[in-house]
């Protein structure tokens, strides 16, 4: 057990729970929007971007790039105006932490998007929301309106000079637009396609061929609390690398799923057992395997999320679950953690996300159009009693021929949970294909 | 610049990708190019066919790049080396390319006007098995009339958006898209209103496969049956220089010319390539030269004749090759019981 993590620490949900905190009265009340009020006032954007960067925060997407980092890529040339995408399309399966803080407490990632547009001297910013989150989309606007009438946006804010104008853009319910060149196009009024990179978003290849950046829902929200606590506050939360909390949406065969806020370097252990996170598996049943990270992320048998290959607990951090590679580990991702108990076939759990990926691919290169298709055909075949023994290999040989090949990561996302879950359950698949098994 | 592929070392300007420096090296370098067409802005990087190994990214950074990248977009470096055909990881990627691309594709070349000229067809037989491991049905759509001069067949689409971009660049008030995702995408126009306008008809000379074809040949002859020829007119509204392909004395159709990358410089008029199919129409400029391996060449001009040992000898080998175990028991004779 690590000492010094702060249990209840919490950042963006601390006051989730307020009554009335979706409105901007109560959110000010409780400290909201002073963030802005110190960055505008007292603070250079440089300044910002350097608290951010000390921070060490990292990605909330998905990816885990660190913000930082990814804020001083951005080209900056005179003349040329810079965007802030907040990409709110968070559509993967067995994520929904976005969706909760968005719609529990808007004013957190609005007061974090002036914030962030000030670092990055963004005069228009947008929130890519997906298309099904449409009452979002209307709260979000809403508390908008509030920040602009309270002279949080718009022009001059607060007396410093600086202008802002944030729009809530809806999509159009493509996963594919959660990734972050697909977003671009889609914002600019195209068919969410990936774009060919480079030129990344960064430099000239954002949203109308000018400097973009791309960030996560959370990540964004989090820079209010490291302009107000400084980014040295931050980086003390955590282990190593990962720093701060993170919001990890549970779900699956837990006794209290929900989205929780925990402090990076908790056990997986103690997320899935502790009475004030998941509660443990429901009555009766044991703990099977867990998927970490989202849909995308490589699935893991009950052994190895507990425990690393060298017998060390594995933490909810970036680095103790991608410990052991693809082998024997997994990815943090967006913190879509959802877990299985002994009655869940994993069968059908990979064709489930198989037919999503074969749903969602955009068909513009032909590695993830066609193979995603033929991988959730091979496995409807099997979990429907007509599996042959080779489709087994076939499975993973087309896994390896989509992952790495492809525009966007889409391919690999669809291509490792497959690969997964043969590296880990073969004796399930090769039990349904003996078996003949017409459902499970 | 210099860039190494294949360990030849070729000087080329900046800008230039690693494609057209392997272009410019020759045919055999040249990675294989299913959606990059070089007159289109923005195409490529789509079919994945033309991956490449880049073991040193240029002389100042020579780490290897940690992905396979797709040649047709990938601007080279100093000092940059790339590997092609040479690289086993490669020709394994691209042997999995096919087999995808092959996946939902009908293989109803024998009854495709498109076959003998198909990009899809020479990419197969350069870097494809011979065996199929798919058992599933493939995704059929209905044909569709695009006008009067164009039909679609969206079962053989690899879906490599050259005509998107054509009909997007040299025509103006797009019509001409990709609607649904996925392997179920298909080209549309909108509402399939009718591709209306003067240069509808060099979608058909774009399309790699035979998916968008010319109404005015469909099913008249096989494309290796005809010979081409270049000519030329005084077209008010294009450059005029095509390619007539005869049969006997008779135009069957005219395209526009192609170079040896199959690739379209000078887009034609709808005029040129459907209406005017009379001899008397066209200055005939002389015979188009066509690639010796070409099935179109076959038996046709004296001093550029294939000689018939050659192909024979190639599809001899190949067919050794053909590695097919399918279960051929209901063919033999059955035994007669005793």
């Amino acid at each position: 057990m690590i000492c010094e993590i702060k249990y209840n620490m919490k950042i963006l949900t601390e006051h989730i729970d307020v009554q009335g905190i979706e409105t901007i009265d109560v959110f000010r009340k409780h400290g909201g929007y002073a963030a802005v009020e110190k960055a505008l006032k007292k603070m250079t954007p440089d300044e910002v971007t350097e608290e951010v960067k000390k921070s060490g925060i990292r990605g909330r997407g998905g990816a885990g790039f660190p913000m930082g980092m990814k804020w001083s890529f951005l080209a900056k040339p005179e003349g040329v105006p810079r965007y802030l995408v907040c990409n709110a399309d968070e559509s993967e399966p067995g994520t929904f932490k976005d969706h909760y803080l968005m719609m529990k407490s808007p004013h957190t990632l609005i007061e974090g998007m002036i914030v962030s547009s000030y670092a990055l001297g963004a005069n228009t910013s947008y929130i890519y929301i997906r298309g099904e989150l449409m009452y979002v989309a209307t709260i979000l606007e809403k508390a908008i309106q509030e920040a602009r009438d309270k002279g949080f946006l718009g022009k001059n804010i607060l007396g410093s000079g600086y202008d802002l104008d944030l729009h809530v853009q809806l999509g159009g319910g493509a996963y594919i637009c959660g990734e972050e060149t697909a977003l671009l196009e889609s914002l600019e009024g195209k068919r969410g396609n990936p774009r060919n990179k480079p030129p990344f978003p960064a430099v000239k290849g954002g949203l109308w061929q000018c400097p973009t950046v791309v960030n996560n829902v959370e990540s964004i929200a989090t820079t209010a609390w490291i302009v107000n606590n400084g980014g040295d506050e931050y980086a003390k939360i955590g282990i190593g690398r990962s720093t701060g909390t993170k919001l990890i949406s549970a779900s699956g065969h837990i006794r209290k799923p929900g989205v929780y806020e925990i402090p990076l370097g908790i056990t997986v252990e103690d997320f899935i057992y502790a009475d004030e996170w998941c509660g443990g598996i429901r009555d009766g049943h044991k703990l099977k395997a867990v998927v970490a990270g989202g849909s995308s992320v490589p699935i893991l048998p009950a052994e190895l999320i507990l425990k690393t290959t060298n017998g060390e607990n594995r933490l909810m951090t970036y680095e103790s679950l991608s410990d052991g590679g693809f082998a024997t580990g997994t990815m943090l991702g967006s913190g879509g953690f959802v877990v299985m108990d002994e009655t869940t076939c994993i069968v059908h759990n990979t064709l489930t996300f198989g037919r999503f990926y074969h749903h969602e691919s955009c068909g513009q290169c032909s590695p993830c159009r066609e193979g995603t298709g033929w991988m959730d055909k091979v496995l409807y075949r099997i979990e429907h009693g007509q599996g042959r023994q080779e489709d087994i290999d076939l499975l993973v040989d087309v896994a390896k021929k989509i992952e790495g090949n492809t525009i966007c990561p889409l391919g690999d996302a669809a291509a490792w949970p497959v690969a997964a879950a043969i590296r880990h359950f073969r004796d399930e698949f090769e039990w349904h294909i003996n078996h003949n098994l017409k459902i499970c | 610049m210099k860039v190494t592929i294949d360990n030849i070392t070729i000087d080329v300007e900046p800008g230039t990708t690693i494609m057209n420096a392997a272009r410019q090296i020759g045919p055999h370098i040249a990675p294989p190019a299913m959606c990059y067409y070089e007159p289109l802005k923005a195409s490529g990087g789509k079919c994945r066919g033309c991956l490449v190994k880049v073991t040193a990214g240029s002389e100042k950074d020579p780490r290897p790049m940690p992905k396979l990248v797709p040649s047709c977009i990938t601007q080279v470096q100093d000092g940059m080396i790339v590997e092609n055909t040479i690289n086993e990881q490669v020709l394994e990627t691209r042997k999995g390319i096919v087999e995808l691309l092959l996946l939902n594709h009908p293989l109803d070349c024998p009854v495709c006007d498109q076959a003998g000229e198909c990009h899809l067809q020479d990419f197969s037989f350069e870097h494809g098995v011979s065996k199929t491991r798919t058992v599933e049905e493939r995704n059929t759509f209905e044909p569709v009339d695009l006008g009067p001069y164009i039909k679609l067949n969206m079962n053989r689409c690899i879906l490599c958006y050259r005509c998107v971009y054509t009909a997007d660049q040299i025509t103006d008030g797009r019509v001409h898209g990709v609607m649904h995702r996925g392997d179920h995408a298909e080209i549309s126009t909108y509402i399939e209103k009718a591709i209306d306008n003067d240069f509808s008809g060099n979608v058909i000379d774009v399309c790699p496969v035979g998916a968008l074809t010319d109404k005015t040949y469909r099913f008249k002859s096989r494309v290796w049956f005809s010979k081409p020829e270049d000519a030329s007119c005084n077209c008010g509204k294009c450059s005029g220089k095509v390619t007539l392909w005869y049969r006997g004395d008779e135009v069957i159709r005219v395209t526009a010319r192609k170079n040896e990358w199959g690739e379209v410089k000078e887009f034609i008029c709808n005029t040129c390539r459907f209406e005017r199919k009379k001899t008397s129409d066209w200055t005939l400029e002389g015979p188009t030269k066509i690639a010796r391996n070409s099935v179109i060449s076959a038996n046709k001009y004296g001093a550029n004749t294939i000689k018939p040992a050659f192909p024979l000898k190639q599809a001899a080998q190949q067919y050794k090759q053909i590695n097919d175990d399918r279960d051929r028991s209901f063919l033999e004779p059955q035994k007669q019981l005793n």
